[in-house]
């Protein structure tokens, strides 16, 4: 199982597209690449699109907490766009929905 | 209650065996024919296991995880089992969002979203000899 990432940058929102399956296996893989284009160029805002992704556990929220906490930190916001129903069932029971907006 | 059908099968603690696991896991529950959302939340807790087994069971260190699966005529029972380290603590283990490896950027939510998404959840564990979990799922039909 493989998770594809892409990353597109306009003005200063940086927008992830996921594809896959986000476990811990694909989390290890793709933090550092989201980290590095935070980093390397000001970002007000990372968005989050998640349509692709077909499953996701707790390491998923591991990875939104942990970018949530980083984007914060350089004063920026985050979104989650397009999570489907099975996904939303375990953003909402970790309170991911009462950190950032997701729609 | 009699079992209707019975698989186990051992695998290396290696982080890509946590999609092995539960496409297998959701694989064997097919027969029962349960509905997606019953097998989305079958699969979730199953990769939350493993992948506990991998992190904290074995420190990502080379292990052998066993796992075990019956099935009920409508129910599953998942048996999953490392010969880790093991905890220390369960009832600590389970208050959500605890973790012992926030360097990992773990949110400490496994055993939660395995309650949540299971029917019944049961750990036993031993430090310096392993963890045993078994859960259950009841399959509603569509």
């Amino acid at each position: 199982m493989t998770l594809d990432i892409t990353i597109k940058q306009e003005n200063q929102v940086l927008t992830v597209y996921l594809k896959g399956e986000l476990d811990h296996h694909a989390v290890s893989k793709i933090k550092d690449t989201i980290d590095l284009n935070i980093l390397k160029a000001p970002v007000k805002k990372l968005v989050l699109d998640m349509s692709g992704v077909t499953f996701m556990d707790s390491s998923g929220i591991g990875l939104i907490v942990g970018r949530f906490n980083r984007i914060r930190s350089f004063g920026g916001s985050m979104t989650i766009k397009n999570p489907s129903q099975t996904l939303l069932k375990i953003l909402k029971m970790s309170g991911i929905d009462q950190l950032m907006k997701i729609n | 209650m009699q079992p209707i059908n019975r698989m186990k099968i051992e695998f290396d603690s290696k982080s890509t065996n946590e999609a092995f696991a539960r496409v297998v896991v959701a694989a064997f529950a097919a027969q029962l024919d349960p509905t997606l959302e019953d097998l989305a939340d079958l699969k979730t807790s199953v990769s939350e296991a493993v992948t506990n087994a991998i992190i904290h069971g074995y420190e990502q260190k080379t292990g052998t995880i066993y796992m075990e699966c019956i099935l009920y005529s409508n129910s599953i029972k998942v048996i999953i089992e490392d010969h880790g380290i093991g905890i220390e603590d369960i009832e600590k283990a389970k208050t959500p969002a605890f973790t012992t490896k926030p360097e990992l950027e773990r949110s400490g939510m496994g055993f939660s979203v395995m309650e949540s998404f299971m029917d019944t959840l049961h750990i036993e564990s031993e430090k310096g000899k392993g963890t045993k979990i078994i859960m259950t799922k009841r399959f509603s039909r569509d």
